[in-house]
């Protein structure tokens, strides 16, 4: 049973931020609304306030140039994402995702801006594009600032925005030379969310030494996280199918996973090691035949 | 709590209702608009009974606040069937028998409405599959569902075959 609120319907990106300004606490923002109105129904969130952002268009955009890389505005859909040719083209493994994301009826209509702001651990977006050193825009009424999305999980459903400020766009670099990610995720239906989820991006030199890695994990922890102990064991090496185990090893150790009646804390540990080994190779494989 | 105005078009139909704005699109097409084959599910955007179809998109109306439908055209169950002609997806399931108790059909059928708009030629039944993951039935199984879906995108059930 969803509690009553005032539901108000800003016109404008500036709108919505005097809006928020005005109630910061006493307000949720609703986008597609396919994680916030379960949690609403279930009466784990009410709200005096749903300020309604799905009918901004002018945050419903995809650009990209080689200079400024890829912008996405925050309501943009999952399935405008999935079918983006400049997204395919560029970041194959944003595609590749958002097909792994639930089902065609939520990534019709849920947005990026939406599933980044939710904050959920489990979250596939997330892990793929903090692999892909995405930024997040925010914006409050006092003025506009980005987030690296490393730094934008603070705990549990928790992000670092204060009261007031609203995710504007997701920002991705343009692809580094020789780079590539992969991302996986282990779950027994393949719309549900991942019991863990792995993301890599790897970037080699013309030596085919590695010189940068991130390893993001997905449901490991109370937020996604980077696993450093598991990148620190491939940069600056030639990379092997025994190093790949070596970081497997090292991010199982690193992750902080709960047990629950969807898996163990010892078989998640297990299966993050098993996936850090597998998207890890699979993105130097991919890396090695890039320009 | 102050009601509000939503304008959308059901079934080619145009309807003004008032309703609290934290009705749920399930809920404005079933109690305010009266159109029961659209079914209430698990209601946690996981069944997939719920779907329906939004501008051409199959989305799941549990999980849709209705007001942000306002201005669109909406396409249930009910509106499948054009004239008195059932349309051909809705054949194809009666002769396939893809159904059992029947609470997910209207659910599958919009999915596969949708799908078969989109994707008139599928490359092959894994691409249907996945168009379906997000629809669960819970007694036929999945085979019969998806033979008919193929049936149709195979052109068995254009005029010309009938």
């Amino acid at each position: 049973m969803i509690h009553d609120f005032t539901y108000l319907q800003p016109g404008s990106v500036k709108e919505a931020l005097a809006m928020l300004a005005e109630h910061k606490d006493d307000c949720k923002v609703i986008c597609g609304g396919q994680s916030l109105l379960i949690v609403m129904r279930q009466g784990l969130v009410q709200t005096e306030y749903l300020i309604d952002i799905k009918g901004l268009n002018e945050l419903n955009y995809i650009k990209y140039d080689d200079k400024g890389g890829l912008k996405i505005g925050a309501t943009t859909t999952h399935r405008a994402i999935e079918k983006s040719d400049v997204i395919a083209k560029k970041y194959p493994v944003l595609v590749d995702m958002e097909h792994k994301l639930a089902s065609i009826q939520v990534r019709n209509w849920g947005t990026i801006g939406g599933n980044l702001a939710h904050a959920d651990s489990a979250g596939d977006p997330a892990p793929v594009l903090t692999a892909l050193n995405a930024t997040v825009k925010v914006g409050s009424a006092k003025g506009e600032r980005t987030i690296p999305l490393d730094e934008f999980y603070t705990d549990l459903f928790e992000t670092a925005m204060e009261p007031g400020e609203l995710v504007l766009e997701v920002q991705v670099p343009a692809p580094a030379p020789k780079t590539a990610t992969a991302y996986q995720k282990f779950n027994l239906l393949e719309s549900d969310q991942g019991i863990v989820a792995v993301a890599v991006s790897i970037t080699i030199d013309a030596g085919g030494t590695c010189k940068e890695a991130r390893i993001v994990l997905g449901n490991a922890a109370s937020t996604s996280i980077r696993a450093k102990n598991a990148e620190a064991v491939l940069v600056g090496k030639k990379l092997t199918d025994a190093l790949f185990e070596k970081a497997g090893e090292a991010a199982s150790q690193e992750c902080e996973p709960v047990g629950d009646i969807h898996a163990s804390e010892e078989y998640r540990r297990h299966l993050i090691g098993v996936l850090t080994r597998r998207m890890a190779k699979a993105a130097f494989e991919q890396a090695k035949k890039m320009g | 709590m102050e009601k509000k105005l939503l304008r959308f078009t059901v079934n080619e139909a145009p309807y003004e209702i008032y309703v609290n704005p934290k009705t749920l699109l399930v809920e404005a097409i079933r109690d305010h608009v009266g159109l029961t084959g659209t079914k209430r599910g698990c209601e946690t955007v996981s069944c997939g009974a719920c779907t329906v179809m939004v501008d051409g998109m199959a989305v799941k109306g549990c999980s849709v606040l209705a007001m942000q439908v306002d201005g669109m055209k909406i396409t249930t169950v009910e509106g499948l069937e054009k004239n008195g002609k059932l349309d051909p997806i809705q054949t194809a399931f009666l002769d396939e028998g893809a159904f059992q108790c029947g609470f997910c059909t209207s659910g599958m059928l919009m999915s596969a409405k949708a799908f078969l708009d989109e994707t008139p030629k599928p490359k092959d039944e894994m691409e249907i599959r996945r168009a379906m993951e997000g629809n669960l039935c819970r007694c036929t199984g999945y085979n019969a569902i998806i033979r008919a879906i193929d049936a149709v995108a195979k052109g068995n059930y254009r005029e010309d075959k009938q």
